[in-house]
């Protein structure tokens, strides 16, 4: 038996807008192991984002099978699909996507609030990634009092509160200068080798495609190119 | 997510918007306010109804010579002689449903005390009365059966009579009054009633033997009408039937001939009269509930701009693992709390609203806990009826559109 921790089989997924189709992804095929660090490349409008929001359960293929953890995810229904997102996945978008006029505590919080876990325990959980991403001290700063390099932080140790097996990142430095996003960058190769979360990013620049350990590259809805990095 | 975390969450999401959920709170708590108030002001007139009826006299029963059918030519009652004092004894001796039964006769008289003088009405009954009619004797004594049977000129005050033949603080028990010129002996004063009937006062009265007031101010021998006790309320459409039949056999009326008497029974009078301000309550409260509905309605517009307006914040609890459910419950608490917070300032605004209502325009108002507990029902429900919709149509959100949402 394969122990891939994604594996897609054939994943089409068209968009219907009218009466006109659109053909996002032609028939995806990709594995990919527990503990690697995977880069998406590709044009605008490639299929990028399309792929990332199947993988993260938040959309549904409209053919094919996708299997994580040997569980076929394509089959879920909503709740089950809901369910997943909030124990197996992180979400990492590029334009943060946090809670305005909440602070970075309440909103690293969030995804522990549709769990069992109690309001003490929550805290304590939602500091400790605070400060897993060197935010510690910055808890109760709101959204909008934080700079795009911390809000990132924040989303970052929102993604990994609820400790996920994969963290998927949609273009995390998009929105963030050089230097910044090379901060980013490093918690994300923190986290892969030290914690051995799986990563699977959509970047535009080469640069930061380099320090993923494999690089696909998507064209038209289909992989043209996969590359391994030493 | 439990119950707490739930209301937690819509708390926060509320007090982010302080006035725009303040407005939104205003027409629930104008409604329960007004419902609150309606409804005691329906209630208050109801328990005054009740309580006027209750000082006419317990499980009361009137049996009055003539016919209950209009037909005026017959002439009014009073003109018909039939009912006598053996009437009235044969109804106590043989009606096991009736407690006391009391002969009445009354007359308008001038009554003379010294230099003063009043006009008040004559009432002739038996020592039972004052059971039968709810009256209490303040000073003195009522008169006694013995008095009866001689025609004793013995005679009770009401407070509006001796207010106005005697002085401050003067003691009318042993003095003597004229009644129509006739000299009577006050041996007692009545305890005040109170409860008027629009312009007729109940203490403006004078109770004597009635074979005294037959004889002495009437110069008659039938009766005007027999005051009738039941044993109990439940029992008194029983009693009615009693003097019914009694009398009929009495009175030699045959099967097919009309009674010469009517009886009129008070528990109906009551029960109409009871009725009449419940359906005035229902009336008031439904159009105050107009009020709630549309404080519902707000709550409804509110929560769909809420909605709009938090279409990315959907997006990213969807994207975090919140369920269709999750949203749902807590948008529809939000209108829960909305309203629920509404109808218990509400409640207290109903509450002091029916309190200057009584002490301004002067009616009496009666807040029930039922009430309360009725409006403040109706307000959760308001939020959660009009709290679904919205609530539901965030839920139905796609995560990847409401992402996306600007
Ligand atoms: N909800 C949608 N409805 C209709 N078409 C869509 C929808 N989402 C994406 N598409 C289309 O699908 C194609 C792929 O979109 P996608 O967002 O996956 O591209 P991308 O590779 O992420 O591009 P970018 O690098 O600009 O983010 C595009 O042509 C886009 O217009
Ligand atoms: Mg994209």
């Amino acid at each position: 038996m394969d122990n891939h921790l994604v594996k897609l089989r054939e994943i089409v997924k068209i968009y219907r807008t009218g009466e006109t189709e659109l053909k996002a992804l032609k028939g995806i095929n990709l594995d990919v192991k527990p503990g690697d660090f995977l880069a998406v490349m590709g044009p605008s409008g490639s299929g990028k984002s399309t792929l990332m929001n199947i993988i993260g359960c938040l959309d549904k293929p409209t053919s094919g099978k996708y299997f994580l953890e040997g569980k076929e995810i394509s089959k879920y229904n909503k709740n089950q699909l809901a369910l997943i997102r909030n124990k197996k996945i992180g979400f990492v978008f590029q334009t943060f996507n946090l809670l305005p006029r909440t602070t970075a505590l309440e909103n690293v919080e969030l995804p522990l609030l549709y769990t069992k876990i109690s309001g003490k325990r929550r805290r304590e959980l939602a500091r400790k990634a605070l400060a897993q991403v060197g935010l510690a001290g910055r808890e109760n700063h709101r959204t909008n009092q934080l700079s795009g390099g911390e809000q990132q932080r924040v989303a970052i140790a929102r993604a990994l509160i609820n400790n996920p097996t994969l963290i998927l990142a949609d273009e995390p430095t998009g929105n963030l200068d050089t230097k910044t996003g090379d901060e980013i960058l490093e918690i994300f190769k923190n986290l892969n080798k030290n914690k051995g979360i799986t990563i699977i990013m959509v970047t535009h620049d080469p640069h930061v495609a380099e320090m993923a350990k494999r690089i696909i590259y998507l064209r038209d809805g289909e992989i043209v190119d996969e590359k391994l990095n030493i | 997510m439990n119950f707490l975390k739930i209301i937690q969450v819509a708390f926060r999401a509320l007090m982010r918007n302080k006035i725009r959920s303040f407005l939104t709170i205003l027409g629930i708590i104008i409604g329960v306010g007004s419902v609150i108030a309606m409804i005691s002001i329906g209630q208050g007139a109801k328990s005054s109804v009740e309580e006027r009826f209750q000082s006419l006299g317990t499980n009361l029963l009137f049996v009055r010579a003539g016919s209950s059918y209009s037909r005026g030519v017959r002439g009014g009652m009073g003109s018909v002689t039939s009912l006598t004092a053996e009437d009235a004894e044969a109804i106590q001796e043989k009606c096991d449903a009736v407690k006391y039964a009391s002969p009445t006769v009354s007359t308008r008289a001038q009554v003379i005390y010294r230099n003063k003088n009043w006009n008040t009405s004559v009432i002739g009954c038996n020592e039972y009365y004052p059971e039968i009619r709810n009256w209490t004797v303040e000073l003195g004594t009522f008169f006694t059966r013995s008095h009866v049977k001689i025609s004793a000129k013995v005679c009770l005050l009401g407070q509006t009579v001796v207010e106005n033949l005697f002085g401050e603080g003067e003691n009318p028990v042993g003095k003597i009054i004229r009644v129509n010129r006739i000299p009577f002996t006050v041996i007692g004063v009545l305890a005040e009633k109170g409860e008027s009937w629009g312009w007729f006062d109940q203490d403006d009265v004078i109770l004597a033997p009635y074979t005294t007031v037959q004889k002495r101010l009437l110069g008659i021998n039938h009766l005007r009408s027999i005051d009738v006790s039941a044993v109990s309320f439940e029992r008194m459409d029983e009693a009615e039937q009693q003097i019914t039949e009694l009398l009929r056999e009495r009175h030699k009326i045959g099967p097919y001939e009309e009674d010469d008497f009517f009886i009129r029974n008070m528990s109906e009078i009551s029960r109409m009269a009871s009725e009449t301000s419940n359906m005035m309550t229902i009336f008031l409260a439904s159009i105050a509930s107009v009020s709630l509905l549309v404080g519902g309605i707000g709550i409804m517009n509110i929560m769909l701009v809420s909605v709009r307006e938090r279409i990315r914040e959907i997006g990213i609890r969807m994207s975090v693992g919140a369920k269709e459910r999750d949203i749902l419950f807590q948008f529809l608490t939000e209108a829960i709390v909305l309203s629920v917070i509404g109808g218990l300032i509400g409640i207290i605004i109903g509450i002091v609203g029916s309190r200057l209502i009584s002490h301004f325009a002067g009616w009496s108002t009666l807040v029930s806990p039922a009430s309360i507990f009725i409006a403040f029902i109706f307000s959760a429900i308001v939020g959660v009826f009009f709290g679904f919709y919205p609530a539901y149509k965030a839920s139905k959100l796609n995560p990847i559109e409401a992402l996306r949402y600007e």
